[in-house]
């Protein structure tokens, strides 16, 4: 009723006028309840109130003084002086009352009166419904205006930024494909000359959308751009624009980039990640996904970031890319994901001919209706054939799948440090990884390690203190689930356990209680490894997204 | 008070006294699950069955109260049973060999 009662209390000041045209409000006696001679009152009925379907169901002016209903609202309005209340009634529906205070003559209303209301309020109530609708519409599109409004800001901003030319470099095809959602993303690519002919790559994904998600968007194309003219090194470049975002980022927001520097006479590249997705590249040996680690920029200080170094061999193709396209989906909400993506890079094409082709594929996957959910990056770089080649990327597929993934975020946030709040990590974990596929009970079992090593964090890491935070990301590979928990160490080092928790000797009073944290993380994860560089402490927690089957 | 606040409630049925845990079991239900015990202790029974079905979380702070209420049932000769576990707390209750010295009562709380 709140929206409802809204334009009736306008109609209530003007309401004396009718009823009590020739009363001077002045004749209001303080002795009296409130008297609403020149004030309206508006009560808001709840719908869960007895008094809203009597008035809709009831044929003139309600008396309060006589209603026998126990009705807060009916109270409220007796509270407020009011002793008759008149429903308005349009096509069955209850838009409004009128509610009356006593008469200034102090008599009763009388049956004229009755009678006069009801047919001002037969007569009144469509007129306020059209001009209720009017004004609902009215706001409906100015809403829809400011939107779209700000989507152009968004959309400008975001274009302001896209690189107007892509480098051309001499046995080198490059092609990239920009590709906004109606609500646009944070996603941005860029490319940096630097000295010595060597080319800067930055790929990224604010996350949030609209003119939020721009603005960081082109503060951190600026940041990283001021940082690849001062460094060399990927790692060191994403560290430092870290470093500068963290302070003015806005609350639950982040950037994910990865930042690669080329070298194309040699076909070297040397890339660091800062939780964006892993490039894919296509070899005569197969499509590996090359491996960096790192946090999103904007998360917290003191993040150092990996560099992988490799050669991309004559006829490779790299293929660097947004979330946007890996997360469509199908109209049976089925995910596109990385499997079909890695399969379409197997074709050996390149340029716009490959991004046509994915995009193609794509469409196909998500069906005619599709409404595009989020940006969609694509960049790709491919080596010509036939010019001098050298020794390629280090790690063969298998053991690059061995290494730490540094994988799609599906979630990032941080806890206050403070006992209870693991519960709150369980619970964002696993509302994170719905959908992923996890079994009911090895679902469970993530809860309980990220539970447990949640509130190792809190006691040791930020010592129950609420100001010291931890922080929580939850990556995804194609066959795992990786929750990485970090706290600032503020007790050094997680104890490990001391001994193996023993039952009967805890039973027997020979060891505490206590001390069954590790054991239960161990036991419900496929893997725990703990890293630290003294100021900070990562425990990351990994767990297949199948069961695997031993023997 | 929500649904994860912890509670203990204590009926004497034959043979034995039921206490029906509601809520969070962590540390915050120390004082409450001490307490609670200290009743049936007082009751004297000759067993004491804890109903979890109304649990919807144990950590491991949880499992060591357990672990406490699991020796002082033992030191007074009193035999401790689990019902109402989920299947996720019933493993729990198996990897720490919790199963070991309390009898887990499958299927409803009889």
């Amino acid at each position: 009723m709140t929206a409802l009662t809204r334009p009736i209390r306008r109609l209530l000041g003007r309401r004396e006028a009718t009823t009590e045209p020739t009363e001077s409000p002045r004749a209001t006696s303080i002795d009296r309840p409130p008297a609403p001679a020149d004030t309206s009152v508006a009560i808001d009925i709840p719908e869960s109130d007895p008094l809203l379907a009597y008035l809709q169901a009831a044929s003139g002016p309600v008396d309060l003084a006589r209603l026998e209903l126990d009705s807060p609202a009916a109270r409220a309005l007796r509270d407020a002086g009011v002793v008759l209340v008149v429903p308005l009634v349009s096509q069955g529906e209850l838009i409004g009352t009128l509610n009356l205070g006593p008469r200034l003559s102090e008599q009763d209303y009388s049956s004229d009166d009755r009678r006069l209301l009801t047919t001002l309020a037969a007569q009144a109530a469509p007129a306020i419904r059209v001009a209720q609708l009017v004004r609902e519409q009215a706001h409906e599109a100015a809403e829809r205006e400011r939107l779209e409004q700000e989507m152009r800001v968004a959309t400008l901003i975001q274009q302001q930024f896209l690189p107007r030319h892509l480098p051309d470099l001499p046995q080198w095809q490059i092609a990239a494909y920009y590709g906004p959602a109606r609500a646009v993303g944070g996603d941005f690519y860029d490319f940096i000359e630097m000295p010595d002919g060597r080319i800067g790559i930055a790929v990224g994904d604010v996350t949030d959308k609209g003119v939020p998600a721009a603005l960081v968007m082109a503060r951190t194309h600026s940041v990283l751009r001021a940082e690849a003219s001062r460094s060399d090194s990927p790692g060191e470049i994403l560290a430092r624009a870290n470093e500068l975002l963290v302070p003015e980022m806005p609350t639950r927001m982040f950037v994910t980039c990865l930042f690669a520097i080329l070298e194309p006479a040699t076909g070297r590249i040397v890339m660091a990640n800062a939780g964006h997705n892993l490039p894919y590249i296509r070899t005569d040996d197969g499509v590996i996904e090359l491996r960096a680690t790192g946090m999103p920029l904007g998360l917290m200080p003191g993040i150092r970031y990996e560099e992988t170094a490799g050669v991309i061999a004559p006829g490779s193709n790299v293929l660097l890319y947004s979330d946007g396209l890996v997360e469509a989906h199908d109209p049976a909400q089925q995910m596109y994901g990385f499997p079909r993506l890695r399969e379409a890079m197997t074709v050996d094409d390149a340029g716009s001919e490959l991004l046509d082709r994915l995009l193609d594929e794509l469409h196909r996957f998500t069906g005619p209706d599709w409404e595009q959910e989020d940006d969609i990056t694509l960049v790709t770089l491919r080596r010509a054939s036939g010019v001098a080649d050298e020794p390629g990327w280090p790690d063969t597929p298998a053991d690059q799948a061995a290494a730490m993934a540094g994988s799609p975020i599906l979630t990032a946030f941080s806890i206050p440090g403070e006992e209870g709040n693991e519960r709150l990590a369980m619970d964002r974990v696993a509302a994170a990884v719905e959908g992923l596929g996890l079994t009911p009970a090895r679902l469970e079992r993530l809860k309980t390690a990220v539970s447990e090593a949640a509130m190792n964090a809190i006691e040791y890491g930020s010592q129950g203190r609420p100001e010291v935070p931890v922080e929580i990301v939850v990556q995804t590979t194609a066959d795992a689930v990786v929750v990485r928990i970090t706290d600032r160490a503020l007790s050094g080092p997680l104890p490990a356990d001391a001994e193996a928790p023993d039952l009967e000797r805890k039973l027997a009073g020979e060891q505490k209680p206590r001390g069954w944290g590790l054991f239960l993380i161990r036991n419900m994860v496929d893997s725990m490894d703990v890293t630290g560089d003294g100021s900070t402490q990562t425990v990351a927690l990994t767990m297949a997204r199948e069961e695997r089957i031993d023997g | 008070m929500d649904d994860r606040t912890f509670n203990a409630e204590i009926t004497e049925v034959p043979e034995e006294v039921r206490v029906r845990l509601t809520g969070d079991l962590n540390g915050r239900a120390d004082e409450t699950l001490a307490n609670a015990y200290s009743r049936v202790a007082a009751l004297g029974p000759h067993r004491l069955s804890l109903d979890f079905e109304r649990v919807g979380y144990i950590n491991s702070t949880g499992i060591a109260l357990v672990v406490r209420l699991l020796a002082d049932a033992r030191r007074d000769g009193r035999k401790v049973r689990a019902l109402g576990l989920t299947d996720h707390y019933r493993e729990i209750f198996r990897i720490t060999r919790l199963s070991d010295f309390m009898e887990i009562v499958e299927g409803d709380a009889v």
